[in-house]
């Protein structure tokens, strides 16, 4: 529990160094429900629609590489049904109204001091933590 | 080819932070956002660590070409927009409940267990129906 945020660091570098070749190489910034969502709604198409898999196959397929040599993990993800899918059409639905979630208005966004980066990020994490407030503390929810 | 390759190296630095910073773990995002609660201060290190690499790239944009060609971004748009708002607050209300966002949802399949398949199966229909819920916010609000 006190290397957690040791890890997080690490994990935090590691991200943007992601980012980063994303950006240099392919000259595209790493959002994720941006890279998600154009090949959902059909937005990228042909190479584009490459370019999004490839990057999404190394997001899925490094975990099970170093699954075996980290330390436990777990996800305590909440096993209700109603709040999963109303958390992942909240989710779905927000990060492509908003163009961007925590990876592209957030670390993408902020790092080069995009206004609307760093006010999305603001209304992400108010309506996050309100979130918390009242379905935890208020109701018990989650 | 070689875009191909540089994706998912890119994805693969990506995955391998996620999952090593904690952030597919809930628990800690939900943490986090619980300011009233046990406060978890570790998304603050992932974003802050998140955010030196980055910042040096976008200093390195600066008068060069993507390695495979073609252009870098346009600089953000400076207009905020209700979308903007509107949008965010809906993600952040989904990221609270279930303390996941699309990224980890994505490096989260293959361990998480059943929860982040449903999670990711709801996401995918919110991001397929988004441009619908946009036009009729526009057809409601028609603010911009």
């Amino acid at each position: 529990m006190e290397l957690d945020w040791i890890w997080g660091l690490v994990g935090g570098l590691l991200i943007g160094t992601g980012g980063a070749v994303y950006l240099l190489a392919n000259g595209r910034i790493m959002g994720a429900s941006g890279i998600v969502g154009g090949l959902v709604d059909g937005t990228a198409r042909g190479a584009a629609a490459y370019e999004r898999l490839a990057f999404l196959a190394g997001v899925f397929l490094l975990p099970i590489v170093l699954k075996p040599i980290y330390r436990p993990f777990e996800t305590h993800a909440s096993t209700n049904i109603a709040v999963l899918v109303a958390a992942g059409l909240l989710v779905g639905i927000g990060t492509r109204i908003a163009n961007g979630c925590t990876s592209g208005h957030g670390v993408c966004g902020m790092s080069r001091l995009s206004l609307r980066g760093i006010v999305a990020t603001v209304f992400y994490i108010l309506a996050g933590g309100l979130t918390v407030v009242l379905f935890r503390h208020m109701l018990g929810v989650i | 080819m070689q875009r191909l390759i540089f994706a998912f190296i890119a994805g693969g630095f990506f995955g391998a932070g996620l999952f090593v910073s904690g952030m597919t773990d809930t628990a800690k995002v939900q943490g986090w956002l619980d300011v009233f609660g046990n406060w978890d201060p570790t998304l603050a290190f992932v974003m802050g660590g998140a955010m030196i690499p980055m910042a040096i790239a976008w200093l390195f944009t600066k008068g060069r070409r993507p390695v495979v060609g073609g252009d870098f971004p346009p600089p953000p748009e400076p207009r905020l927009g209700r979308n903007l708002i509107v949008g965010s607050a809906l993600f952040g209300a989904g990221w609270g409940l279930a303390g996941l966002c699309p990224g980890p949802s994505v490096a989260s399949l293959s361990y998480g267990g059943w929860p982040h398949w449903v999670f990711f199966g709801a996401m995918l229909v919110g991001m397929f129906a988004a441009p619908h819920v946009r036009a009729q916010l526009d057809r409601a609000v028609p603010a911009e």
